[in-house]
C-alpha cells in the first residue's frame, strides 16, 4: 500500500466515529466495523489517508461510522466512486463496501469490472443474504426457496457466487472472512488492503432481524483447510466445491494494479495549442 | 463549354462532397478545409453519413468564406459526387437550384431525380476512368482537384496541404498530387461557380477546430485532470482528445464500463480533490441523472458534457438537435439545482466549458454543458479564442478546522471541502439528506436549510456577462442558444440590411435562471422571436416558466436533423415585423 506509516501507531478505537452506529442489535455489522478499524490500526495508517466508500443499505452506512474520509454514494456504485477516486488519488487507502443486493445486483456490472480493472483497492462485502433496510427482499445470494413477500415462495434462481465471479473477471485477492470471527477478519483485512490490487473480502454478516436462523453460521463456518494458492485452477475448484463456510484467504494472485500515470505531465495547457494552429 | 466571364466572386461558397461510405470524400473534405484556411479564408465542414461506418453514404458539407462562419448557408453552390448511389438520402440537406452546379462522373449515371428537379447545371467527370489512369490514385483526390480549382483556391496551397498530411505517413504522395493536378486541369473545362472573394488579412492566429476538440482543451484550461469516459455518438471525441491532452498536463482519463460507472469515477476523483469531468449525450445523460443527484447532494463538483443529438432513445445518433433542454435544467429527482451552460459556437465550446468548470468548482455544485452533433462534430476555422481566466477555485478545508462542519451554512452558501489527506477535518460525504456536520438527518429544519443552501449558493454567485450574449437594438428579439445562435445572427444581419433592426439575446447560461438580466436585455421589446432545434419548443416553454417575456411571443421550432437555416429566420423576422 502506498498511504505513509504514521510516526505513532494509533489505536484501533481513533479509526472509530464519535457517534454510534445505528444497526439492529446483533446485527454482524457491528463486528466488521470493529475488524476494519483493527485492521487499520495494525497496518499503522492515518484516519486522513483513509478513504471508506460505499452505496445504500445497511452495511453501506459504514463509512460515517469510522473517523476516516467517507463516500456514502447511490445504490451500487461505490466500487465506481472508489475506481475514481483511488486512480485519481493514489496515495491514499481506497475501502469499498457495501452489501449483497448493492454489490451483486444493482453494482454488479460493476463488480465485474472492477476485478477486471485491478485497481489498488479492497472491496468488502457485508453478505446476510438478504435487502435488510428494504425489510427482507431477496438478493443474488438469497437461497431459491426463501419466501418472503415480493417472491412468495421464494424466487427460484440459483444463488450467485461471488468469489467464482470474481476469480473468473480477474480479481487479484479473494477470501471469505466472518462476523462472528473479528481477530480473524481483521487479520484478513489487513492482508487484504496490503496486497496490491483489487482485493474482493467477502464477509458472512448475519441479518438477525430478517434471517435469524444465520445466527447458526457460528457453528458452520471453519478455517479453510489449504494456504492460498496463486493458481487460478486450483483456486477455482476450491471455491467451487466448498460449501460457502471456508474462511480464509482463498486466492492470491500477482497481477500488477491498475494505475495510470498522474501528476507526470510534461506539457502546459497552451503546448496543447499547437495541433488546432492554422 | 468554359465561361470565365460567367465566374463571380462572392464573400461564402457552399460545397457539398459525396459519395458512398468509404469513397474517402471526408478526407478530401478536410484538405479542402485545410487549404482554405492555409490560403487565408474561414470555413467550416459539417460529415453528413449514415449509421453505417462503410458502405452507406457520406457527404462532407463545407462552407468556405472570408470572413468566420457560424453556420451552413442555405443552398450550395456546388455538388461533387464520386458516385450517386444513396446520395437521395441527402436531398433535403443538399438544398440545390438553377444557380447550383453538380458535377458527376457519367459513368456512374445521371443524378438522382430530387437534385435534378430543382435545375442545377450538370457538368461530368469521369473519377473513376480518370483515377485509374494515374496508378496509385484515388478518385476522392480528383474529386478534391475539381472542387477547390472550381472555388478558386491556390493550387499551390492545396498541393502544399497535400504534402503535409502526407508527411503523418502513408505512401503514394506523387499520385495523389497528380490527381489532384488531373482535377484541377479538368475544371477549367466545367461550367464557371462562384469564387470566393480573396481572403483578407488578418494578423490574429486561427486555429482549425471541432467543438468537441474545443471542448476537450476548455476543460483542461479549466483545470480538469481527470476524466471517466464511455464511448457514445457524437461525444466519443471529447474524450479521444482528452485521452493523451490529459496524460500530457499530468492527468488521466479512463474507460469506464458504462455511463453509470463514468459519472460515478467523476465523482469519486472530484472527491479527491481532482477537478473531473465526463462527456456524453442523450442515452448517457439519462443514464447519469441519478449520480448527478449525488453530486448536487454531497456538493461534488463534475462537468457533464451533453453533445445533443436527435432524441428520445437511440434516435438518430449522428445527427443535430437541441432536444435536451428538459433534462439538463429539470432531469433530475428532488429539487436539485445545477448549473447548465450553451455554448453559442464552436469557438465558444472552448470557453463556455472553461467557464462550466470554473462554476462548477467554485459552487460544489454539477454543470451540464450542453453542446450538440453540429457543433461537436464539424471542424472550423476560428480566431483564437480570447484566452479567459476562469479556472476551477474550489474553497478547500486547511488542516484541522476547528469544529469542522463541512455543509455549514455560511454567507455564500459555498462552505470549504476538506480533501482526503486533509488531516483533521474527515467527514462523510452525504446523498442522505444531512445537516451542517454531514450527519444524515430526516428532519425537516435540516432538510429545509440544506435546500435552501443549495439553492441560495447558485443565485448568490455573480455571473456576470457570459450569462448571455446581448446585441442589436430594435422593438424585435431573437432569443435563442447553442447552435441556433449561428443562423439567427447572419439572419439578423440581412435583415438590418434590409433596414430591419432586431436584438439577440443568445443565452450561455440556462441554469439557474437569470430573471433579472433577460428582463433588462428585453426591456422595451414588443415583439420576441424564440428560435430552438426540437418537436416540443423545450426552450421557449423553459422561458415561460422562469421568465416574464414582454410584448407578444412567437416560437419558431422545428426538430432537428435538418439545420435551422438563416433564410427561415430571417423570413420570420421579415413577415412579422411587416405584420
Amino acid at each position: 500500500m502506498t498511504t505513509v506509516a504514521a510516526a505513532i501507531p494509533i489505536t484501533a478505537q481513533a479509526f472509530k466515529a464519535d457517534y454510534k452506529p445505528i444497526w439492529c442489535p446483533g446485527c454482524g455489522d457491528y463486528s466488521v466495523l470493529a475488524s476494519l478499524t483493527k485492521a487499520f490500526a495494525m497496518l499503522e495508517l492515518r484516519p486522513e489517508n483513509i478513504a471508506v466508500v460505499s452505496g445504500i443499505g445497511c452495511s453501506s452506512r459504514i463509512p460515517a461510522y469510522t473517523s476516516c474520509y467517507g463516500f456514502h454514494g447511490v445504490h451500487g456504485r461505490a466500487l465506481a466512486v472508489g475506481t475514481g477516486l483511488k486512480i485519481a488519488r493514489p496515495d491514499l487507502t481506497v475501502l469499498v463496501a457495501g452489501g449483497d443486493g448493492d454489490g451483486y445486483s444493482i453494482g454488479g456490472n460493476h463488480f465485474l469490472h472492477a476485478c477486471r480493472r485491478n485497481v489498488d483497492l479492497t472491496y468488502v462485502v457485508m453478505d446476510n443474504h438478504v435487502y435488510g433496510m428494504t425489510k427482507g427482499q431477496p438478493s443474488p445470494t438469497t437461497e431459491p426457496d426463501w419466501d418472503s413477500k415480493l417472491s412468495p415462495g421464494g424466487t427460484g434462481l440459483r444463488t450467485f457466487h461471488p468469489l467464482v465471479i470474481a476469480l473468473a473477471a480477474g480479481a487479484n485477492f479473494i477470501a471469505r472472512a466472518f462476523s462472528g470471527d473479528p481477530n480473524g477478519t481483521a487479520q484478513i483485512l489487513a492482508d487484504a488492503i496490503r496486497t496490491p490490487g483489487f482485493s474482493f473480502v467477502e464477509i458472512l454478516s448475519p441479518c438477525v432481524t430478517f434471517r435469524p436462523e444465520q445466527r447458526e453460521w457460528k457453528s458452520q463456518v471453519r478455517a479453510a483447510p489449504v494456504a492460498p494458492t496463486d493458481d487460478p485452477a486450483r483456486a477455482a475448484k476450491r471455491i467451487m466445491t466448498d460449501d460457502g463456510f471456508n474462511i480464509g484467504v482463498l486466492y492470491k494472485g500477482a497481477r500488477n494494479p491498475f494505475q495510470p500515470p498522474i501528476g507526470k505531465g510534461t506539457k502546459r495547457p497552451v503546448d496543447l495549442e499547437a495541433e488546432f494552429i492554422i | 463549354m468554359h465561361d470565365k466571364a460567367a465566374s463571380t466572386t462572392v464573400p461564402s461558397v457552399s460545397i457539398a462532397l459525396t459519395g458512398s461510405g468509404g469513397a474517402g470524400v471526408m478526407t478530401a473534405g478536410s484538405m479542402l478545409l485545410s487549404a482554405a484556411a492555409e490560403a487565408g479564408w474561414y470555413g467550416l465542414m459539417v460529415r453528413s453519413s449514415g449509421p453505417q461506418i462503410r458502405g452507406g453514404e457520406a457527404a462532407a458539407l463545407l462552407r468556405l468564406a472570408a470572413r468566420p462562419v457560424d453556420c451552413l448557408d442555405d443552398r450550395f453552390d456546388l455538388v461533387v459526387g464520386i458516385d450517386w448511389q444513396n446520395i437521395h438520402r441527402f436531398a433535403d440537406e443538399i438544398p440545390l437550384d438553377s444557380g447550383s452546379v453538380m458535377v458527376g462522373d457519367p459513368d456512374q449515371g445521371d443524378p438522382p431525380e430530387v437534385f435534378t428537379k430543382r435545375g442545377p447545371r450538370l457538368a461530368h467527370v469521369a473519377f473513376k476512368k480518370m483515377a485509374k489512369a494515374i496508378p496509385g490514385s484515388w478518385p476522392n483526390m480528383i474529386m478534391l482537384g475539381v472542387a477547390s480549382a472550381l472555388v478558386g483556391l491556390p493550387a499551390e496551397t492545396l498541393k502544399s496541404v497535400l504534402r503535409k498530411s502526407y508527411k503523418k505517413g502513408g505512401d503514394g504522395l506523387a499520385a495523389s498530387l497528380a490527381a489532384v493536378e488531373a482535377g484541377i486541369a479538368v475544371a477549367e473545362t466545367l461550367p464557371a461557380t462562384p469564387r470566393l472573394i480573396p481572403p483578407r488579412r488578418t494578423e490574429k492566429s486561427r486555429w482549425l477546430i471541432t467543438g468537441n476538440e474545443a471542448v476537450g482543451y476548455g476543460a483542461v484550461r479549466g483545470g480538469v485532470r481527470f476524466a471517466a469516459a464511455y464511448p457514445i455518438t457524437p461525444a466519443t471525441e471529447i474524450l479521444e482528445w482528452l485521452a493523451p491532452a490529459l496524460a500530457g498536463v499530468g492527468g488521466t482519463l479512463v474507460q469506464a464500463e458504462d455511463e453509470l460507472a463514468s459519472i460515478n469515477m467523476v465523482i469519486g476523483a472530484s472527491f479527491g480533490g481532482v477537478p473531473s469531468l465526463t462527456a456524453t449525450a442523450g442515452p448517457g445523460l439519462s443514464l447519469m441523472t441519478e449520480a448527478l443527484g449525488l453530486a448536487v447532494a454531497a456538493e461534488v463538483p463534475v462537468v457533464v458534457v451533453d453533445v445533443m443529438r436527435g432524441g428520445p432513445s437511440t434516435g438518430i445518433p449522428a445527427k443535430s438537435e437541441q432536444s435536451d433542454v428538459n433534462i439538463a435544467v429539470n432531469g433530475l429527482h428532488g429539487d436539485a439545482p445545477r448549473v447548465v451552460v450553451a455554448p453559442n459556437s464552436i469557438a465558444d465550446c472552448l470557453t463556455a466549458t472553461q467557464w462550466a468548470v470554473h462554476l462548477s468548482e467554485s459552487l460544489q455544485v454539477p454543470a451540464i454543458v450542453l453542446s450538440d452533433q453540429y457543433f461537436g462534430q464539424t471542424r472550423a476555422v476560428v480566431d483564437r479564442p480570447a484566452d479567459v481566466s476562469y479556472v476551477g477555485e474550489r474553497m478547500v478545508a486547511a488542516p484541522r478546522p476547528e469544529g469542522y462542519r463541512r455543509y455549514a451554512i455560511t454567507e455564500s452558501c459555498v462552505s470549504p471541502m476538506a480533501i482526503p489527506g486533509t488531516p483533521g477535518a474527515a467527514y462523510t460525504a452525504e446523498g442522505l439528506e444531512h445537516n451542517e456536520r454531514g450527519i444524515p438527518s430526516s428532519q425537516s429544519a435540516d432538510h429545509i436549510a440544506q435546500l435552501a443552501k443549495r439553492e441560495t449558493k447558485l443565485c448568490r454567485h455573480d455571473y456576470g456577462k457570459r450569462w448571455a450574449d446581448v446585441g442589436g437594438e430594435g422593438d424585435v428579439a431573437v432569443v435563442t442558444f447553442g447552435s441556433c445562435t449561428g443562423p439567427v445572427r447572419e439572419a439578423l444581419v440581412r435583415a438590418a440590411a434590409e433596414g430591419t433592426k432586431a436584438r439577440l439575446v443568445s443565452m450561455r447560461l440556462l441554469s439557474p435562471a437569470q430573471p433579472e438580466r433577460l428582463a433588462r436585455a428585453l426591456e422595451g421589446a414588443k415583439r420576441v422571436l424564440v428560435v430552438e432545434q426540437n418537436q416540443g419548443a423545450q426552450f421557449y416553454r423553459y422561458l415561460r416558466a422562469h421568465f416574464d417575456l414582454p410584448g407578444e411571443v412567437l416560437s419558431f421550432h422545428r426538430p432537428g436533423p435538418l439545420p435551422i437555416r438563416p433564410e427561415e429566420i430571417y423570413r420570420k423576422i421579415i413577415e412579422w415585423s411587416r405584420a
